[in-house]
């Protein structure tokens, strides 16, 4: 199915998508009693901090993350993605990875966990990094930075 | 941790098919979302969409219960302070993000999509989460 005027968008598997990871975060709040924020869950299980889930559990979450994406890859037959070269994945992976800790959180814990909770810290960091997200792209475009050929 | 780690390995699971059927270990299609100006793919705004209701719905349950299903307390973030760290954080994040149109879950989903770069991302991520500490015990 199409979105009108979008003939890329793919509005049904993006919200069965979506309602899987919204099963994941309930699963994981409901089960554990934690956030299912990923930039935290990595952190703790690679030893960056002390705080959040006992470190076996978050490697078993780590663990489940490319396992699920398995599952889907054999199912559908593969799954399309472009990915940027290698200069500019490590140049944004270290930018992420310095953002999330100062910000406390990435996509999945405030996007998704903090803003379903209406939590004011989480819609802010939301806005702002959709913001900035936005902005980089639109920068990147307007110098002919193309990281995806 | 033996009653905690099967739960969180099928929560980890469910995310990461979840992210795969999404799009989202697509950085192309992230990067559309992102390109408002371009040519919009709205893909992740249904993906967010979908996951905040589901999620909505497991906080009511969350307010009606006294302790988590297999541990025994619920551990939540309770802040509610706006702070530069978290403003300036999610600004840095957001460019992150916008570079590689990788996040962190992606990126991990992405090892068996493309492990190469997947590993790079993971790798240069835990370099700069190592940055932010040092950053922050010095203040």
């Amino acid at each position: 199915m199409t979105l009108p005027g979008f003939p890329d968008a793919a509005p049904v598997a993006g919200l069965a998508g979506g309602i899987l990871i919204g099963l994941a975060a309930a699963t994981m709040l409901l089960g554990i009693g934690r956030i299912a924020g990923v930039s935290g869950i990595a952190a703790r299980a690679f030893g960056i901090t002390d705080s959040g889930l006992p470190k076996g559990s978050a490697w078993n979450f780590i663990v489940g993350l490319p396992l699920g994406a398995l599952i889907v890859v054999l199912v559908t037959g593969g799954v399309e993605a472009q990915f940027a070269g290698f200069l500019p994945i490590l140049i944004a992976g270290l930018i992420v990875g310095i953002g999330t800790r100062i910000g406390s959180g990435c996509t999945s814990g405030h996007g998704v966990c903090g803003v379903s909770r209406f939590s004011r810290r989480s819609v802010v960091a939301t806005i702002t990094f959709m913001a900035t997200g936005i902005a980089t792209v639109a920068v990147m475009n307007a110098i002919g930075w193309e990281v995806i050929q | 941790m033996t009653r905690l780690a099967p739960i969180a390995l099928i929560s980890g699971i469910l995310f990461g098919a979840g992210l795969a059927l999404g799009g989202m270990t697509n950085p192309a299609r992230v990067r559309g979302f992102l390109d408002i100006f371009g040519e919009w793919d709205p893909t992740l705004a249904f993906v967010m969409g979908g996951a905040v209701i589901v999620m909505a719905i497991a906080w009511r349950f969350q307010a009606r219960m006294a302790e988590p299903i297999v541990a025994g307390v619920f551990a939540l973030p309770d802040r509610t302070d706006l702070t530069p760290s978290l403003v300036g954080g999610a600004a840095l994040f957001g460019i992150g993000w916008g570079i590689a149109g990788l996040c962190p879950g992606p990126g991990f989903a992405a090892l068996v999509i493309a492990p190469a770069k997947a590993v790079a991302f993971i790798a240069a991520m835990l370099v700069g989460m190592l940055i932010a500490r040092f950053l922050e015990k010095r203040d």
